[in-house]
């Protein structure tokens, strides 16, 4: 066993029980936004991908980069924005006037929910 | 080492830390946005850095640049676009895309480094051989895996468990073969054998998840997600790149943590799931007729009234809403009780939906605010102080049958729905859940079925508050 792969079990090692112990902390509120954002973080494979780009010189190496690249690209940016999307939909009050007071006011923020989200 | 290798490093490690801060800023909603912008500073840095990288080592050819420049504006288009337009009922199918995409990437860094190798002068070592077949193994079955559970999700597949007499033979044949083609490989470096590695590992993938019922699809998405996680891992022990490691692990913690509580939520084994053929899912509208023995059924007037006159109401959202897409009337008619005095919150079952949190982010979607999205342990003691509980398509986790044994149910974790005052459960039929069996609270004496479609109820619902005591 070489000191390269030494290290590299180590990092990994300790990575996994950074991990647990950090997104046991997560609530159930936030589980869907968890895992799309651990997707995009798994997106980081568009560097394996990149040096596969600049390391080939066959044919069947372009081809495998190129697939490589659309698949973790797509995964990157599709991953931060879906998880940006949702979690702008988290908040603690909603944003349209909703003050609990006269029964025209649910009314009102209603109408206004039904305009911004159809 | 270089210093410029050296610095890299350096900096992938800052990316990686990055990684760690974004999720560790997502253990509270009021944080979660600036953690997923801790995490894409990261991802920009370490792409950055590979860019700066490349250019300096100054080996890649013109075609290089195309074929990565092109790749990555056509990936992040498709990306763009469908984190744009998707629904959020779909979200469970797009993260299983990315879960698709992530681990096929992952699998052909470590092919392409085989072939590589392979050609080279000094041949293959033999941990590289170990890691690059952990990667290749793990990333094609997450391929096919999350490409079949995508489309179970997606409808395009049938979301039963598609079983054959022989299935577990063939599985038990698949890996066996995998296994036996890696060995071979490590033994004998080459290429043929390591094609049957990838051919057995994505047609293990595929019998893997076609017998897994729809209903266990959260858990198959956060297993999925793990192994995701494990192939990058792997795949960063192939090129010898920390950030990748460190990604990757995070990302199988992740999945690991989530796979274990959805699987407690259903009171049932990763092993016991894997292995299939229990939920049915969607398949739930049996075809029983309404109002059997000692089921009251409830007019939309009655229960408008009930709920308009209510002290404290708790709605418990199931699968049901989400399939009618009735979460925008949901709050509606909560934001009306609320104007009227009525205490509102919605529980929310650990497995309610089709992914871990699912039910949150489409009440989240519909303006729900979060603090009145309680958990399970939260909002279990308040059912005994609750006038009203409103439960909407939701079944197996209200029935009162998992709390004695004997029942496929069994000791499954449920709301405590049956300690209300009074119930309201708005469904469509008396259909049986997933599990297949009675629920006991259709028939309890304090619960009123009103037999619609969650959309059309909930909007009846909302009206009626309104004529009859707006």
């Amino acid at each position: 066993m070489t000191t390269a792969l030494l290290t590299d079990l180590t990092i990994f090692v300790l990575s996994l029980w950074v991990g647990f112990e950090v997104i046991s902390k997560v609530p159930a509120t936030l589980h869907t936004p968890l895992m799309s954002a651990a997707n995009s973080i798994h997106g980081i494979v568009l560097v394996g991908a990149m040096l596969i780009a600049a390391t080939t010189n066959s044919w069947v190496g372009y081809l495998i980069a190129f697939v490589a690249a659309v698949f973790a690209s797509a995964n990157v940016v599709g991953g931060y924005v879906v998880t940006g999307r949702m979690l702008k939909m988290f908040r603690r009050r909603p944003t349209a006037p909703a003050v609990p007071a006269p029964a025209q006011d649910g009314q009102a923020s209603s109408a206004a929910r039904s305009g911004s989200t159809s | 080492m270089s210093g410029f290798s050296f610095a890299t490093q350096l900096i992938y490690v800052l990316a990686a830390s990055c990684f760690v801060l974004g999720l560790h800023l997502m253990n509270n909603p009021a944080t979660a946005r600036r953690g997923n912008q801790f995490s894409t500073a990261g991802m920009a840095i370490a792409v950055a850095t590979t860019l700066a990288l490349i250019a300096h080592a100054g080996l890649i050819s013109a075609t290089g640049w195309i074929v990565m420049l092109v790749g990555a504006l056509i990936g992040g288009g498709i990306g763009l676009y469908s984190a744009r337009t998707v629904q959020m009922t779909a979200m469970p199918q797009l993260v299983s895309m990315f879960n698709a995409v992530g681990g096929g990437a992952a699998a052909l860094v470590a092919v392409h480094d085989y072939i590589h190798l392979a050609g080279a002068v000094h041949g293959v070592g033999e941990a590289t051989t170990v890691t690059t077949l952990l990667d290749v193994i793990i990333g094609s079955v997450t391929f096919s895996g999350s490409i079949i559970a995508a489309g179970k999700l997606q409808g395009v597949i049938t979301s039963a468990p598609v079983t054959f007499p022989g299935a577990r033979l063939v599985n038990l044949l698949l890996a066996a073969a995998g296994l036996g083609a890696a060995g071979y490989v490590i033994s004998t470096p080459g290429l043929p054998a390591l094609w049957i590695v990838i051919v057995a590992s994505l047609a293990f993938g595929i019998s893997m998840v076609m017998p897994i019922g729809g209903a266990d699809m959260p858990v198959v998405i956060s297993l999925l997600n793990a192994f995701t996680g494990t192939a990058v891992a792997m795949a960063g022990f192939v090129i010898g790149n920390w950030a990748l490691i460190i990604a990757g692990a995070l990302v199988g913690a992740s999945g690991g943590i989530l796979t274990k509580l959805m699987a407690d939520a259903m009171n049932r084994s990763i092993g016991n799931i894997i292995v299939g053929g229990f939920g049915t899912g969607d398949a739930a509208v049996a075809a029983v007729t309404a109002g059997g023995a000692g089921v009251q059924a409830i007019a939309a007037d009655d229960a408008a009234i009930q709920l308009a006159y209510a002290s404290k109401v708790i709605i418990v959202p199931g699968y049901g809403l989400a399939a009618a897409q009735a979460q925008h009337e949901v709050a509606e008619l909560a934001d009306l009780l609320e104007s009227r005095g009525v205490d509102v919150s919605y529980a929310i079952h650990p497995v309610a939906g089709r992914m871990p949190g699912h039910m949150n982010v489409l009440l989240a979607e519909a303006n729900v605010p979060y603090p009145q999205l309680k958990e399970m342990d939260e909002i279990n003691p308040e059912f005994a102080r609750t006038d009203v509980a409103l439960v909407i398509g939701a079944n197996d986790v209200t029935n009162p049958a998992a709390r004695r044994p004997g029942t496929a149910i069994s000791g499954m974790p449920i709301l405590d729905v049956d300690q209300a005052k009074s119930i309201i459960v708005i469904k469509r039929s008396m259909g049986h859940g997933y599990a297949g069996i009675d629920n006991e609270l259709y028939t309890n004496p304090k619960t009123s079925m009103y037999f619609a479609d969650a959309k059309t109820a909930l909007a009846g619902l909302t009206s009626a508050v309104k004529t009859l005591v707006g």
